[in-house]
């Protein structure tokens, strides 16, 4: 039996494959990269592609991934796959986006945060009142 | 009959509202049991990526990244995930609690404290505490996508490299079962001898394809968003098994309302009748 290599192939919101296999075939940066059993300790960026593995018995199966890492032990592939097409510059974007909705919802008065303190407000009023009623019955029966 | 009417109004208020908080209830139920699947499916990425980070940790890597030392903390970017929404019982007032508390134990060592809130819930709590609130990302859904966690993570990422704070953590609600979620608090980076110590020892260093201090960083950076991730998805469940938690027992509640209010109407209902027959039996012994 020829001998095998674990791979799992993971994208953060699910796993797409674990099990031994042969060969790893894996679009790599720099190029396509063959992984065999007993490879020397790796690390790559993938670039989006096909993940070709070949199964014990000469059974191939293919995956699609828009890119992610490539760790690779003596016997352990992992790929950690992207989940979906990622722009270059789409975490900036979103991190100014957070940074944006924090200043303005804490400039804008009449926000959100507002929204809460007027609703604690009138809690508060509600109780207040509730008081005055259940003295006025009291007064009233007494 | 005084009150009888009044206290008929108030019942079938009272079932109503036992209504919405039944259908409350199976809403909750029905997407908790998706949250759960979707943390399930999260788990392979956080438990790999983890693994190559502790990997890594192990490796006499050419290139130390500084989110691999500890280093003296004088600023600490903590990353808070709550609700958008109320109605679940004391779920984000007990994760409000233990960040206080360890707010407060950071302030008596004289650390300072930047928060990045996800959920507006958290939002408000700490604005109304005057924290230092640098970013905020809310209305995630009941399914947050990998792509939302980007940004918070992007800002905290950048102040640490830039040595604006010195560690980043993450609140966040841990669920152990329907009936329990705990509130933990996790150190992101510097990457924790907790996480690191998984591998064995020996002196070896990875082939980089093409750069390691990229490569290194990119990877970092993605434990702590996949990281972000999980436990957002985590909270999404905690909140539905909290939410249904707290309908249940408010339906309950109303049921055992409404039974005392009508033993009270049916009281009332009799004591009007026996006082009109004593009315009238008077009336006829007075002819």
């Amino acid at each position: 039996m020829a001998m095998t290599l674990h791979v799992d192939i993971v994208s953060a919101e699910k796993e797409l494959f674990s099990g031994p296999v042969e060969m790893v075939t894996a679009p790599g940066e720099l190029g396509e990269l063959g992984i065999l059993p007993r490879h020397s300790q790796l690390l790559t960026r993938l670039k989006p592609g096909q993940v070709r593995l070949q199964l014990q018995g000469g059974e191939e199966q293919l995956f699609y991934v828009s890119g992610g890492m490539l760790e690779v032990q003596p016997h352990v592939v992992t790929i950690l796959s992207d989940t979906a097409e990622r722009a270059r510059d789409l975490d900036e974007v979103a991190a100014q986006t957070a940074k944006q909705r924090a200043e303005q919802v804490i400039a804008d008065s009449r926000s959100e945060f507002d929204f809460a303190r007027a609703k604690a407000e009138l809690a508060e009023a509600i109780a207040q009142l509730q008081t005055i009623e259940k003295m006025r019955r009291l007064r009233k029966s007494g | 009959m005084a009150g009888a009417k009044e206290i008929r109004t108030k019942i079938k208020s009272i079932k109503s509202t036992q209504k919405i908080t039944k259908a409350m209830e199976m809403v909750a139920a029905s997407k908790m049991r998706k949250a759960q699947e979707r943390m399930r499916a999260a788990r392979p990425y956080a438990s790999k990526i983890r693994n190559v980070i502790s990997h890594l940790a192990h490796a006499h890597t050419e290139y130390r990244s500084p989110g691999l030392i500890e280093r003296e903390v004088k600023r600490v970017g903590l990353i808070v995930i709550s609700t958008d929404r109320g109605l679940c019982g004391g779920l984000n007032t007990n994760l409000f609690k233990a960040t206080i508390a360890a707010m407060q134990q950071w302030r008596g060592q004289g650390v300072e404290v930047d928060l990045c809130t996800i959920g507006t819930k958290a939002f408000q709590f700490f604005r109304r505490l005057k924290g230092n609130v640098v970013a905020h990302v809310a209305h995630l859904g009941d399914a947050p996508r990998f792509e939302d966690v980007l940004g918070p993570v992007k800002v905290m990422a950048d102040a640490f490299t830039e040595g604006r704070v010195d560690a980043v953590h993450l609140v966040y609600n841990e669920f152990v079962n329907t009936m329990t979620q705990k509130p933990r608090i996790e150190q992101l980076v510097p990457i924790t001898a907790e996480v690191k110590d998984t591998a064995p020892q020996h002196r070896w260093d990875y082939i980089y394809e093409p750069d390691p201090k990229e490569l290194i960083e990119l990877l970092l950076r993605r434990y702590g968003e996949s990281v972000v991730y999980q436990s957002l998805v985590e909270n999404v469940a905690c909140e539905m098994a909290a939410r249904m938690v707290a309908m249940k027992s408010a339906s309950d509640n109303a049921g055992a309302l409404i039974d005392e209010l009508q033993l009270i109407y049916n009281k009332a209902r009799q004591a009007s009748i026996t006082q009109e027959l004593s009315e009238i039996v008077g009336g006829a012994a007075a002819v």
